[in-house]
């Protein structure tokens, strides 16, 4: 039942996005914006600032995520179909899961997109580890997103909302943010340090799992007004 | 596991920081009752609702359905509710059997058979697959409440049903309600329209400031005895 809910939440954010394309371009917009903007700043006569790309990967998938996050429960505060969700006979915690893999999701996508782009800008070698890249940029979305969606769910009636987000969101997930940093500079080494980048990633593994331990345990409560 | 007969507060209160939306409520209603909740704006009929719908916890007091307590058995009691609340739960974005055909599934339902009785009741079978942004506001009205009886819930929640309704649709709304009643259903309808709870409702429960000022059967003479007992503040 759990999993039938999650995926039934996450099958219907998709459905409006695929209708919409709202969140979408305006996340993917967003990302790209940010990355050019850095490339203006932090690449001279050809040659990129040491290590800035590492930075401006997580920077553009942060600020990206932020919006997409927003958003996303924009849309159940209108009509406050969030509080419809709430009193559907289902595991509260799974429309916790369902909403956490639709932004995971649309985070991927812009890290597909911001990657590539960060890695031609910037003449990054992003792709010699390619396992461990993706390995990276699923565990720090996961992160990032886990504590995201239950500040998001939490917020949505909050009149300051807007404010409110990056102001929670980001000191809590600056663990996560540190690790992709470091993880994404050692990739990018030359040559790459894989030990390095393991065991950041492992961190963030170990993130994942206590953010959204603490999400799928606080999330019933913190939905009941 | 048995459906609940009766649905009871228990000396209920909510308080939302210093502010009393709520204040010491005891009331019941029985299978077949149709209870309108009467009160002007601001008096605490919504959060009552929110309460019985498992979505607004009390500060203090217990909600009771039949021998259950949301506490026990939240997902066993949630499945027999049906709330349309204020704000219509539908997403604008999707079409009107696109929302039917979600909440459906969300409910364990079967949505081949549920979803177009459910669209021919709203009266929008001919729209089903336009997108509900583009419905009318009585039209959403009619699409919600069918979108909260989906499940045939023992308990059926109304804030403001008739808000945008003609006539024509005020008068199947009501007689749906009725048929609801008298399947069984306890039917709570929060409104301050006089009128239009006149003649239906069974039995009526004035609310002013949060407080339950009476409870008792409908008869007629409803606008005097509101005037009486909750104030000139009345429609």
């Amino acid at each position: 039942m759990f999993a039938r809910v999650a995926l039934l939440v996450l099958r219907k954010d998709l459905a409006i996005e695929v209708k919409s394309r709202e969140i979408l371009y305006t996340t993917l917009f967003f990302a790209v914006s940010c990355v050019l903007i850095f490339s203006f700043a932090f690449v001279k006569e050809g040659q990129p600032l040491e290590n800035a790309a590492a930075g401006i990967v997580w920077i553009a998938i942060a600020f990206a995520g932020t919006l997409a996050l927003g958003r996303t429960f924009e849309r159940e505060r209108y009509g406050e179909t969030l509080r419809a969700l709430l009193l559907a006979p289902a595991p509260r915690p799974a429309i916790y899961v369902g909403k956490l893999l639709g932004i995971v999701l649309l985070l991927a996508i812009a890290g597909l997109l911001v990657v590539p782009l960060v890695a031609v800008l910037f003449q990054a070698a992003f792709f010699e580890r390619p396992a461990l890249l993706v390995a990276l940029l699923l565990t720090g979305t996961i992160g990032f997103s886990a504590v995201g969606t239950l500040f998001a769910a939490m917020l949505v009636r909050a009149r300051t909302r807007d404010v409110l987000l990056p102001i929670l969101l980001y000191p809590i997930t600056v663990p996560v943010m540190i690790a992709g940093v470091r993880c994404t500079s050692a990739l990018l080494a030359s040559p790459p340090d894989e030990s390095v980048a393991a065991m950041w990633i492992a961190m963030l593994v170990c993130f994942d799992v206590v953010f959204v331990t603490l999400a799928l345990w606080t999330f019933e409560p913190l939905m009941t007004e | 596991m048995a459906d609940f007969d009766a649905v009871a507060l228990v000396d209920v209160s909510r308080h939302f920081g210093r502010r009393r939306a709520v204040s010491h409520v005891s009331l019941a209603a029985r299978s077949g009752d149709i209870l309108g909740l009467l009160g002007p704006n601001g008096a605490g009929k919504s959060t009552l609702l929110g309460m019985l719908a498992t979505l607004v916890a009390p500060t203090s007091g217990q909600i009771r359905y039949g021998d259950r307590t949301p506490d026990g058995s939240a997902l066993g009691v949630r499945r027999r509710i049906g709330f349309l609340a204020h704000e219509l739960h539908l997403y604008p974005e999707l079409s009107a059997r696109q929302n039917l055909i979600f909440f459906a599934r969300l409910y364990g339902l079967d949505p081949n058979q549920a979803v177009e009785s459910a669209l021919r009741s709203a009266g929008l079978a001919e729209r089903a697959d336009e997108d509900v942004s583009s419905f009318s506001r009585g039209m959403r009205q009619r699409l919600a409440l069918e979108r909260a009886l989906l499940h045939a819930p023992r308990l059926v929640l109304l804030d403001e049903p008739f808000t945008g309704l003609d006539d024509l649709a005020v008068s199947s709304v009501s007689v749906r309600l009725r048929q609801l009643a008298s399947t069984g259903a306890i039917v709570v309808l929060a409104t301050h329209d006089l009128d239009l709870a006149d003649g239906l409702v069974t039995r009526v429960a004035l609310v002013r400031e949060g407080r339950l000022v009476s409870d008792e059967p409908a008869s007629t003479g409803l606008r005097s005895r509101y005037r009486t007992l909750v104030g000139r503040q009345g429609p």
